[in-house]
């Protein structure tokens, strides 16, 4: 039987795309943007990585201490740059504003990378699989994408609910006005979001990288994933975007089963499903609008 | 006696909708303002300029010596300016006791035990504390505008704006909120309460202000405000008015 088989890869293959998503949803969550660079800075941090690997030959897991930093602080700066100045001017400005930075960084990476694929050398751990049954093997690496994945989102769900810091960014998210009368800055708790969303972004893109080949034009496929795995899970919400994920997941790789050139298509049509019959997500928050 | 807030040719406009225009008035310390005026007289604007909350088109605040016309909302509640929404706008997916506690651990930065105890006496000052750990989505009014207060009150304020606190309160439900403000003013915080109902605002006030079409009508003895012709007339309207209206 290898339809367990896909939906066991499908599900592991979800904790990637829930690795991707967690920043979009948190941007959404808290600020209401819509950033449609996510997809593209993904791609950078694949390509961070891969340059790392490449050129200075470190090790693929090591590249994530320098990755994950420099991504954190590209949101910080890109938040107070960019991000907040675009907030104050409607609800389609800062969505421009992600729009053109995807743009403009997919055409630098061109510029710099070229359009050839790359992708980030692991070692054995890219093949390397646990035999479980005759017919289900894990890979070792997509097992440790799920494990991450879980882990990001459980972490990030702990941050909000139980930190000083995540507090103030549920406030904001709440009520950014009455939010600031409670002394909280909301400039600088976005700017702190936007950060740890590209963090995690910046993990997801090396993960990605490891598992498969990428070119600068990545970030649109990688994007539209990440949106699917949001709204299939429920806009604002985190455990949603996880299952968000892993619901797309096994979606294409049941799609594969039925035959290879299927699998985007069926992940296409169950997220159009969901949209139709279940357009607040599975696990639904309301949003404020 | 100094003035604590001090709002000088305070101007803002909305288009062609001038909801503040060259407004001047000083607030001493340890005292109580009331504002009073017709819907639509810039009440609640005029609040949401001296948090920060609205820039000014013009005109200058200064709070406690220092002018803070350019400082960040969040800046100024930290210096000690809270304020109490008129439709109350809780932390919805917040307990109440998580919502003051925001309040304590940012406006007044108490954090950890401190912070906890600091929410702990703003709710049961408010009343609240039986409630500490419902949603706050889950509150009726009259909660809700409690729970306001008690937000505004774990910020640890030296100034205290409060938009219709009493609003939709029943005659019972009066006399301790009224005790309430009395005794916050008697402890040395500085308090501005914008208020229809006349007479709870007269039990407190030592000044009272009266607002139209976002200027200032009168201003000084509550009851000589009230007996002002003026006043009289925004309030009640004019003969012709009347009869134009029916």
């Amino acid at each position: 039987m290898g339809w367990l088989n896909a939906v066991v890869q499908g599900v592991l293959l979800g904790g990637l795309y829930a690795l991707l998503a967690a920043g979009l949803s948190l941007m959404f969550g808290v600020m209401r943007i819509v950033n449609l660079a996510h997809g593209v800075l993904a791609v950078v941090a694949a390509y961070m990585g891969y340059f790392l690997v490449d050129k200075l030959h470190w090790s693929a897991f090591l590249t994530l201490i320098v990755v994950i930093p420099a991504m954190a602080g590209i949101g910080y700066v890109l938040q107070l740059g960019l991000l907040n100045p675009a907030l104050g001017r409607g609800g389609l400005a800062p969505i421009l504003v992600t729009f053109g930075l995807a743009v403009v960084i997919t055409n630098l990476l061109q510029q710099f990378f070229s359009a050839d694929t790359h992708s980030i050398q692991t070692g054995t751990i890219a093949t390397d699989s646990i035999h479980i049954t005759d017919d289900i093997s894990i890979g070792v690496f997509s097992l440790l994408t799920f494990v991450v994945g879980v882990v990001v989102i459980a972490g990030l769900q702990m941050y909000l609910s139980r930190t000083r810091g995540g507090r103030a960014m549920r406030a904001t998210s709440d009520d950014k006005d009455a939010a600031q009368l409670m002394g909280i800055d909301n400039k600088r708790i976005y700017a702190k979001a936007t950060a740890i969303a590209l963090g995690i972004v910046g993990l997801a893109g090396v993960f990605l990288g490891m598992r498969t080949q990428f070119s600068p034009t990545a970030g649109d496929a990688t994007l539209i994933f990440a949106f699917e795995a949001v709204i299939i899970g429920g806009l604002g919400s985190l455990w949603g975007t996880l299952i968000g994920g892993m619901v797309l997941g096994v979606a294409q790789a049941v799609g594969a089963q039925i035959n290879p050139a299927y699998g985007i298509l069926i992940g296409n049509l169950v997220f159009l499903a969901i949209l139709a019959f279940r357009p607040t997500g599975l696990l639904q928050k309301a949003v404020n609008s | 006696m100094s003035s604590l807030l001090e709002v000088r040719g305070l101007s803002k406009r909305f288009g062609s909708v001038v909801t503040a225009e060259n407004i001047s008035f000083d607030v001493k310390q340890g005292t109580a303002l009331g504002i009073v005026g017709p819907n639509g007289a810039g009440k609640s604007t005029l609040l949401s300029l001296i948090t920060g909350v609205l820039p000014v088109d013009a005109g200058t605040i200064t709070f406690d010596g220092r002018d803070i016309t350019k400082e960040r909302a969040a800046n100024r509640t930290k210096a000690g300016i809270a304020r109490s929404f008129q439709i109350p706008r809780p932390f919805v997916d917040m307990t109440v006791f998580e919502n003051v506690y925001v309040g304590a651990a940012f406006g007044a930065s108490q954090h950890g035990q401190v912070g906890y105890e600091a929410a702990a006496r703003a709710l049961e000052t408010t009343g609240l504390l039986h409630l500490s750990e419902k949603p706050a989505g889950s509150l009726r009014l009259l909660d809700r505008k409690r729970l306001e207060l008690a937000r505004a009150l774990a910020t640890n304020p030296s100034l205290i704006l409060l938009d219709e606190i009493a609003g939709g309160l029943t005659e019972k439900e009066l006399p301790p909120l009224i005790e309430l403000i009395r005794g916050l003013r008697d402890s040395g915080v500085t308090v501005v309460w914008i208020e229809h109902i006349v007479h709870a605002l007269t039990a407190v006030v030592d000044e009272l202000m009266c607002l139209a079409l976002g200027r200032v009508l009168a201003i000084g003895d509550p009851h000589e405000v009230m007996r002002s012709p003026e006043v009289i007339e925004v309030y009640l309207g004019s003969t012709f008015d009347l009869g134009e209206v029916s």
